[in-house]
This record gives C-alpha cells, sequence and structure tokens, in this order.
C-alpha cells in the first residue's frame, strides 16, 4: 500500500506538489484568520520550503522519480534522431528476436523436460559398437525378449521402458473409410503408470493390457489426436481402429501435454508393445528402451553396477540367441558381440530430430547471436558518439552536482529504452519465427511438431538477453559519460580517451563478426549447392510416386494388371513398378555370394523392379538388356557399375551368376546399368542390384504386400493427376490401396530438407549481418571525417593533395577492417571445425571460402566509406578556418 | 501545536511547519488517514484521523516510551 502510494506520487509528482502547497497554504491562512499576526504566525511555522521538501521525501519512491525523469530525457534524446533511433530499434529487435526465436527451438527441442514425473531419472539405453562400414556407430534399438530379460535383472533398482519410436502407419476408423495416417507408437504396459500420467478420458494403458499378442487389442490417443481429429468427443472411447488385419478399442485419451518421448513427432496413438509382432522376436532390434530409477536409489551410486549388469545380461541373450547371428562371419560377429552399453539422460526425451538437428540449431544459435551483437555494436557506437557530443552536458551536470551513480543511470535507462522498445517488436518476430522455422524442418507431408510455449523459460532468456544487450549497449558509453572531467569539458578541450579509438575498436569486432557470419553461410551455401547439383543418374521430371500397399498381399499378376490399366489412363506416359522408390526411406541390403564362397565382408542394396522400370526413371542400360516380362527373381539380375567393380573386378560380367547367401538360388546377370544416387545423397555411390518383379518362391508364386508405381506423366504437375489415380486404384477392387502420394521430385527435395534450411538461414542472416555492418562501418567512417575536419581543413590549405585526403580518411580505418577480417578468418576455422558434419564437398580451407567473405566485405567497406570521403573532399578549407 | 506547547507548559516547541512532513510520514505508515474537507470559507482542508493501526501503534509507541522512562529514572535513581 505504502510502496504502491509512492510509486504512484512519483509518476503523479506534479499533483502531489500541489496538494502539499495547497495543505501548507491552508493551515497559514487559517492561523491568520483566527486572528494571529501574519508574521508571528510565519516565523511559528518554519520554513514552508523546508517542510514540503520533508514531506515530498517520505511520500514519493526517489530513485524511481528520478528513474522517470531518466527515462523521459531518455525518450527526448531518441526522439531527437528519429531515423537513426528506429533504425536502432529495427536492427536490436531483429537480433533479439532470432535469439529468442532460436532458443525457443534449442529449448524445446533438446533442453525442455518431458511434461511427465521423474524425468530427471530416466534414462535412455543405447550400445556403441563398430558398423558393417567400418565406422562406429549408436545403436539405440533393442529386441523385446531382450528387454525383458534386462527388466527382471534390475527391477529392484529401477524399471525399463520400452518405446518404439512413432511410425506414420495407415490406419483407417471404419471398414469402408479411407485410409488416413496416424503415428503409432507401441509402448509396454508400465509407461503410463511410471510416467504418473492421468487419462484425460476413459483410462490409459496398464501392465495388464501388455501380456501378449491379440490378448488386449487397446489403443490410447493422445489428447492432440483427440482434439484435432475427434473434436475432443468423448464418444471415442469404445470406437474400433483398423491397422493392418488387427482391430482395435480405444480406451481412453492421454493427458493435455504428453505427446510422446520422442521430440519432433507427436505421437496421436499408443498401442500395448505385445500387440506388434516383432515384440516375440528375438533377432529383431525396434523399440527404445528407457530406464527409470526408483526414487530411492541414488544415480551417483547406482548407475554404473547397473550399467554393467544390463551389458552381461544382454550379451548373455545375444550369445543365447540363434536367430541374431544367422549367416554372420566370424568377424561380423566378433564386431557385433564386442558393443558397450551406455546409459544417456532422457529426461527431455530422444528423437532422430535431435540427433540431426542438434548442430543445426548450434550453428543458428552462432549466427543469431553474431548478428545481435552487431546490431549492437552499431547502436553502442550510436551511443557512444551521441554521449562524446554531450560531454559538455555531462560536464555540466557533474559541475551542479549529479553524481557519477546518477549518470551512468542516464545512459543506461536510455540503453534500457532501446532494449525494450527492441524487444517488444522482436517478441513479435520470435513469435512468428520459431514455428516458420520448424514448419521448414521435415517434409511438408510429415512436418516436425514441437510444442513451444511461451512460458517462464522462454521469459526468463529474453529477460536475460534484454539485461546483456543493455549493458552491451550502454555500459561502455555511460562510464566514459561518467568519467568526464568538467573543466576539460567545458573549457570545450578533446575529452581523452577519444571516442573515435573505442568506436574503431567495436568496428573491428563487428568486421569479425560478420566475416565469420559470411565465412559459415558462404560454406552452408556452397554444400547445399553441391548437394543440389549432384549428378543423380536418373530423371525427377514429373514422375508421380504412388506407395501402394495390399493388405494380405497380391500375386505380381495382379499388380502388373494394374500398372496395365493405370497405363491406358490419359495422360499417364508410362507406368513401371519398384518395390520402394529410390531415394526414399527404404533401404534393404542382401549378401553377396559368388559360387557359393562365403560373402564378402561389404553387402550390396537391392531393388525389386518390373521392365520397363529402367526406362522410365531414365537410367539408360551400360551394356546387357532390360527385364522381360517373363524374367523371375531368382532368376535374372541386372547390377550397377560399382556392383561389377566390387564383385567382378576386370571381368564381364554379363551372364556371370550370383547368389544372396550362400546356398541360395542362382541370379544371372542380365544388364548392367551407371550408378544413381539411391539411397542418401551424402554418401558415395554403393553396389547395387536390381532383381525382376516376379518373385517366385520355390516355383510358386510369391504374394506382395507393397510396392511403388512410378508414373512419368504428360503434364508438367505430376500431382495434376494424382487423386484421379488413387480413386481409380481403389475403385479396382482388387485389394490394392494407394497408403501414399509423392513426386520424385519430392523425395530429392525431401533428401537436402536440412541444407537447404540451413543455407536459407545462413543466407538470410549473412545479408543482414552485412547490411548492418554496413551501416556500422558508415557511421564510424562519417563520424571520423567529422570529427577530423578541422585537421582535413588545415591539410588542405597547405596543399595537401585529393590522394592525400582520401588516405588519411581511409588508411586507418582499412586498416581495422583487415585486423578484423584476419580475426574472422581465425574465427571462422574454429567453427568450421565443429561444424564439419554439415558440410557437404567443401573445406573450410577452400581459397574462395575464404575470398567470397573477404571481397563481399571489402565491397561493403568501400560503399560504406564513399559518403564519407566524398564529404571529406569536399571540406572548404576557408570556410573551416573561418569557423576556427 | 499550541495545545503542546500549552500543555508541555511551554517545554516542547517545535516550529509548526515540521507539523507535516511527521504527519505524512504518519500517513505514509498508513497510521492516519487524510481527507480533504471544504471549510466554511470555501477553502479546502485536510484533516487527519486515526486508523486501528494507528492506535496499535500508538499504544506499542506509548508502552516503548514508558518503559524507555522508567529504564532511565532507574538508572538516574541509581547514580
Amino acid at each position: 500500500m505504502s510502496l504502491w502510494s509512492r510509486i504512484s506520487n512519483a509518476v503523479h509528482g506534479e499533483r502531489l506538489n500541489r496538494e502539499i502547497d495547497e495543505e501548507l497554504q491552508s493551515h497559514m491562512e487559517e492561523a491568520i484568520a483566527s486572528g494571529r499576526d501574519p508574521k508571528e504566525a510565519h516565523r511559528a511555522f518554519g520554513s514552508a520550503l523546508r517542510a514540503g521538501e520533508a514531506s515530498r521525501d517520505f511520500r514519493v519512491a526517489g530513485w524511481l522519480e528520478s528513474l522517470i525523469a531518466d527515462l523521459r530525457f531518455g525518450w527526448r534524446q531518441l526522439g531527437r534522431n528519429k531515423v537513426a533511433s528506429a533504425a536502432a530499434v529495427l536492427s536490436l529487435a531483429l537480433g533479439i528476436g532470432s535469439c529468442v526465436a532460436a532458443f525457443r527451438l534449442i529449448d524445446a527441442l533438446l533442453w525442455r523436460p518431458l511434461p511427465i514425473s521423474g524425468s530427471s531419472r530416466l534414462y535412455v539405453l543405447s550400445r556403441k559398437l563398430i558398423g558393417p562400414e567400418g565406422r562406429p556407430i549408436e545403436d539405440g534399438y533393442w529386441a523385446t525378449p531382450d528387454l525383458n530379460l534386462m527388466g527382471d535383472a534390475v527391477k529392484d533398482q529401477a524399471d525399463l521402458i520400452a518405446i518404439s519410436d512413432a511410425d506414420r502407419t495407415d490406419i483407417a476408423w471404419s471398414t469402408d473409410d479411407d485410409m488416413e495416417k496416424a503415428h503409432v507408437a507401441y509402448v509396454s504396459g508400465n509407461m503410463f503408470p511410471l510416467f504418473r500420467l492421468e487419462p484425460a478420458v476413459g483410462r490409459l494403458l496398464n501392465p495388464a493390457d501388455d501380456r501378449g499378442p491379440g490378448l488386449n487389442p487397446y489403443a490410447v490417443l493422445s489428447w492432440d489426436y483427440w482434439n484435432y481429429r475427434f473434436g475432443r468427443d468423448p464418444h471415442v472411447l469404445g470406437r474400433s481402429l483398423h491397422m493392418g488385419d488387427q482391430t482395435l478399442q480405444i480406451i481412453g485419451v492421454g493427458p493435455r501435454d504428453f505427446t510422446g518421448t520422442e521430440k519432433g513427432t507427436v505421437t496421436d496413438i499408443f498401442l500395448p508393445l505385445s500387440l506388434n509382432r516383432l515384440a516375440t522376436q528375438d533377432g529383431v532390434d525396434w523399440h527404445r528402451t528407457f530406464l527409470m530409477l526408483k526414487p530411492s536409489v541414488d544415480p551417483a551410486i547406482a548407475l554404473e553396477p547397473l550399467r554393467q549388469h544390463l551389458s552381461a545380461v544382454s550379451r548373455a541373450f545375444e550369445l543365447g540367441c540363434s536367430t541374431c547371428l544367422r549367416g554372420m562371419t566370424q568377424t561380423d560377429i566378433d564386431r557385433y558381440l564386442n558393443k558397450t552399453l551406455v546409459f544417456n539422460p532422457a529426461g527431455a526425451g530422444i528423437s532422430e530430430l535431435q540427433r540431426d538437428y542438434r548442430r543445426l540449431f548450434g550453428v543458428l544459435s552462432l549466427l543469431v547471436a553474431l548478428v545481435l551483437l552487431i546490431a549492437s555494436v552499431n547502436v553502442a557506437n550510436m551511443m557512444t558518439a551521441q554521449a562524446a557530443a554531450r560531454a559538455h552536458e555531462m560536464a555540466l551536470r557533474i559541475s551542479i552536482g549529479a553524481g557519477r551513480r546518477r549518470l551512468v543511470q542516464l545512459i543506461l535507462s536510455q540503453s534500457a529504452l532501446l532494449a525494450l522498445l527492441a524487444s517488444v517488436v522482436g517478441a513479435f518476430f520470435a513469435a512468428w519465427s520459431a514455428p516458420f522455422v520448424l514448419s521448414l524442418v521435415n517434409p511438408p507431408d510429415n512436418p516436425a511438431r514441437l510444442a513451444l510455449p511461451a512460458d517462464w523459460r522462454v521469459f526468463l532468456f529474453g529477460f536475460g538477453l534484454i539485461i546483456l544487450v543493455v549493458l552491451l549497449l550502454g555500459l561502455l558509453p555511460a562510464l566514459r559519460a561518467s568519467a568526464v572531467r568538467p573543466v576539460a569539458a567545458l573549457k570545450g578541450g578533446e575529452d581523452p580517451p577519444s571516442p573515435r579509438r573505442l568506436m574503431r575498436g567495436a568496428m573491428a569486432l563487428q568486421v569479425a563478426f560478420c566475416f565469420l557470419v559470411l565465412f559459415l553461410s558462404s560454406l552452408f551455401l556452397t554444400s547445399f549447392q553441391h548437394l543440389q547439383n549432384r549428378p543423380l543418374g536418373f530423371s525427377t521430371d514429373r514422375l508421380l510416386l504412388l506407395e501402394t500397399v495390399a493388405g494380405k498381399g497380391q500375386l505380381p499378376v495382379v499388380w502388373n494388371q494394374t500398372a496395365d490399366a493405370l497405363r491406358a489412363i490419359p495422360g499417364v506416359n508410362s507406368v513401371a513398378i519398384s518395390g520402394w522408390p529410390l531415394l526414399g526411406r527404404i533401404q534393404i541390403n542382401s549378401d553377396i555370394s559368388i559360387n557359393n564362397a562365403p560373402p564378402s565382408p561389404t553387402p550390396a542394396f537391392f531393388l525389386i523392379v518390373s521392365p520397363d522400370w529402367l526406362s522410365t526413371m531414365k537410367i539408360p542400360l551400360v551394356s546387357g538388356r532390360d527385364f522381360r516380362p517373363e524374367d523371375t527373381s531368382p532368376g535374372a539380375a541386372i547390377v550397377n557399375q560399382t556392383f561389377v567393380k566390387t564383385f567382378f573386378p576386370g571381368q564381364d560380367p554379363i551372364g556371370r551368376t550370383f547368389q544372396r547367401g550362400v546356398n541360395q538360388p542362382l541370379n544371372k546377370i542380365v544388364g548392367i546399368t551407371p550408378d544413381v544416387s539411391d539411397h542418401d545423397l551424402r554418401e558415395p555411390n554403393r553396389a547395387v542390384f536390381y532383381v525382376p518383379f516376379n518373385a517366385i518362391d520355390k516355383s510358386v508364386p510369391g504374394v506382395v504386400n507393397f510396392a511403388t508405381f512410378a508414373i512419368h506423366t504428360d503434364a508438367q504437375n505430376p500431382l495434376a493427376l494424382a487423386n484421379s489415380l488413387r480413386q481409380f486404384i481403389a475403385q479396382s477392387h482388387n485389394g490394392l490401396r494407394v497408403s501414399n502420394v509423392t513426386t520424385q521430385l519430392d523425395l530429392f527435395r525431401d533428401q537436402t530438407i536440412r541444407e537447404r534450411l540451413l543455407a536459407m538461414l545462413a543466407a538470410f542472416f549473412a545479408a543482414v549481418a552485412l547490411f548492418l555492418a554496413g551501416i556500422g562501418l558508415y557511421a564510424v567512417f562519417n563520424y571520423s571525417v567529422l570529427q577530423r575536419r578541422r585537421e582535413i581543413g588545415i591539410r588542405m590549405a597547405i596543399g595537401s593533395t585529393r590522394a592525400g585526403i582520401v588516405r588519411i580518411v581511409t588508411l586507418d580505418s582499412f586498416l581495422l577492417v583487415a585486423i578484423g577480417g584476419c580475426a574472422g578468418v581465425a574465427l571462422g576455422f574454429g567453427a568450421a571445425r565443429y561444424v564439419e558434419s554439415l558440410f557437404y564437398q567443401v573445406k573450410a580451407t577452400d581459397a574462395d571460402m575464404i575470398a567470397l567473405p573477404t571481397c563481399a566485405i571489402l565491397l561493403t567497406a568501400l560503399v560504406a566509406t564513399l559518403p564519407a570521403v566524398h564529404r571529406a573532399l569536399r571540406t572548404d578549407p576557408t570556410e573551416i578556418l573561418r569557423a576556427e | 501545536m499550541v495545545a503542546i506547547a500549552s500543555t508541555s507548559g511551554d517545554v516542547l516547541r517545535a516550529e509548526e511547519g515540521s507539523l507535516y512532513p511527521a504527519l505524512h510520514r504518519m500517513e505514509e505508515a498508513g497510521w492516519i488517514r487524510a481527507e480533504w474537507i471544504r471549510k466554511d470559507s470555501g477553502r479546502r482542508a485536510r484533516v487527519y484521523e486515526l486508523t486501528a493501526a494507528g492506535k496499535k501503534q500508538l499504544g506499542v509507541e506509548e508502552s516503548r516510551w514508558q518503559s524507555v522512562n522508567l529504564a532511565i529514572n532507574r538508572v538516574l535513581r541509581e547514580v
């Protein structure tokens, strides 16, 4: 109450003054009215002024009053140069907003704990081993029988929880319905109870629901899915959900903010682990394994023994697993068994997205921090120049008794005003840009989703950032201003240390930061360009891909008939079938054995294709022939050139045979194709063989469960035909359904999404950094010419040439640009080493990677100096000397 | 002021003006409440009134004064 009234009085200072005056006045008048002698009354009253001041001091929060006065003054200062202030606010807003947006993304993806109980006691188990390609890998997936053994072994100290990745799965809400996609995750029955999650509706899965396949076909929806798919309809309980050949019953909806443990993907449907057929298989690693320590267990003591115990149990399981090691050579078995089990804290969830984007977001935060620094340096320089111009005022203030502290407050409140204005604009920018960047992270048909709440964490970060910016902007000018020596300043002398020196130091720093941003950006842009321009070996033009499924499988002949029917549709140019698309998510390898010899250490990858698939994809044949309709698998094969180099070096492979493992049927090579990018643009091409779509198993045709129709369309946009073709297939009533529609071009683009995003952001921030640095350089050059007008005038008067003037104006500044640039190169090399994994076919030491940013900065510096040089050359010596 | 001076037999004298800072301070502390009233003469005047908190505080201050007073008297008597 009291503090509040003091604060309110500080704001309404004038009114308070009037009231106190009126009260004292009324006292006096009453005294006179009651017949006292006016002189005597005045004497008895004492000093009205002193009494008023004393009263004021009790009733006003003094610090606030001076702060308000300073803010008002600061506001007027900002208003004096509206353009400069607006530019300062906007550039700071961009910097602050970008930083907050980057923080929101990083925090949401990597740091924010899951909304569960005991997130600090949650770990995820993985194994470190040497991969088949000889590189160290970390394998985070486990087989369910292994999990069960491990869980039993440590059940006194911890609980193991199995959670599969939330895969995009075909589901239907009634048998007639069109299929739709949902993210389905299998979880062990103890997950919901251990995370202490409460249902929004119905009940959640519990251990009793997770006892065996088909026993408890129950499903739990996530709140998010319930909200957008069913509009929070409580009657969803008891509804049936069809998935493949399974029918599941909805028993409940999860809590509002729990979206699964996989950051970046929102799980739509939770199913019991045992419902998945893989759960009974010894040799299939398919889900993640989490470890939740019991609350009474001290992690510092218990973790290492637990790890060793689990490691021993898992190793024993793998040794005893008959299917795990089947067909492997002894070296592979040794390599496979020689692994280390590790615990990683998983309180913030675990996902591929975290792994893939950790570095990218690291780079992003570095870029935005640098842009903020560059903007801050600009504004600090502006304020230093203003403070220098106000040296007289400061000296005067000190002379009439202002404390140094008060002067620091005066300048800091001006920079706080700037930072606050900027943070308001920046908050809007952050609110828009964080979801925008997130929307670019994944392919558009499967976007990354993260909760991006603007809560106390974001607020705290923003607040800290503002404090930092205020100090960056104001501290140096403030200290400088408060160190002013009134006598020297009022006499009109130059006040050491010169603000020019400070501004130039800041300028060199700015050039260094700007160089770093440009350097990294050009590396990322070049990487993206290289990746984008990498020859694929096939055409992505006008290729529609219909990923199609057949619930219980369908004979190849039915698939071929469907392809024939599709060919007859107007607008369709050619149709071919492959098992899965190139550059898609599926890739399957196979052992290669020549003449029944043991398989080679490097496996080859294969793809099932129909005749004409090669011509539809515009993949030429180097020699041999394409498949014919009568070719079967096993039987015929087409191989790529790397396959030839690997398995038939220096021979003509046409007509030769290979097997997919020892004692397997023979495949005869009928054709050779060039290498194509089949899986990952970043990786070198590898050995690939193609087998015919007509698969036979011991002379009986096998059924095909899924395949992809590759359709070359006449129209430029292949998606224009997608809906009609999809309906056409559904109406054929032969059990085939289109599960996913895409184009080959989109699959290609999806491969470069991370690089594209990084290149786009880097280019944006490079442009901003260069622009800001340009403004900064211009300001410093200009200020320096203004400061040296007298000197320039005198030099001109005594006969200095124009070239000489240009030299003295620009030389030392360009020297500073050079120093800043060198510092930037050093910083750049350091930073580049950290982000090397994001580069593609480009090195930090490439000459043009250094030349490009250098040229950009030199050009900017040149443009920025022109007005200043012009001003210097126009200096009229007579005018200057007359003014003296 | 006149009342204080006359009650204390002119021992306690203070400038009348010093009354107001004291009043304002007590008002800020919430011990007294102030209100503007309009006098017959048409001039506004501020009147003060003891609040509940003020009465309590008065009791506290009084007993504190008493105990200090007592203590000083005792010390004086001892010496």
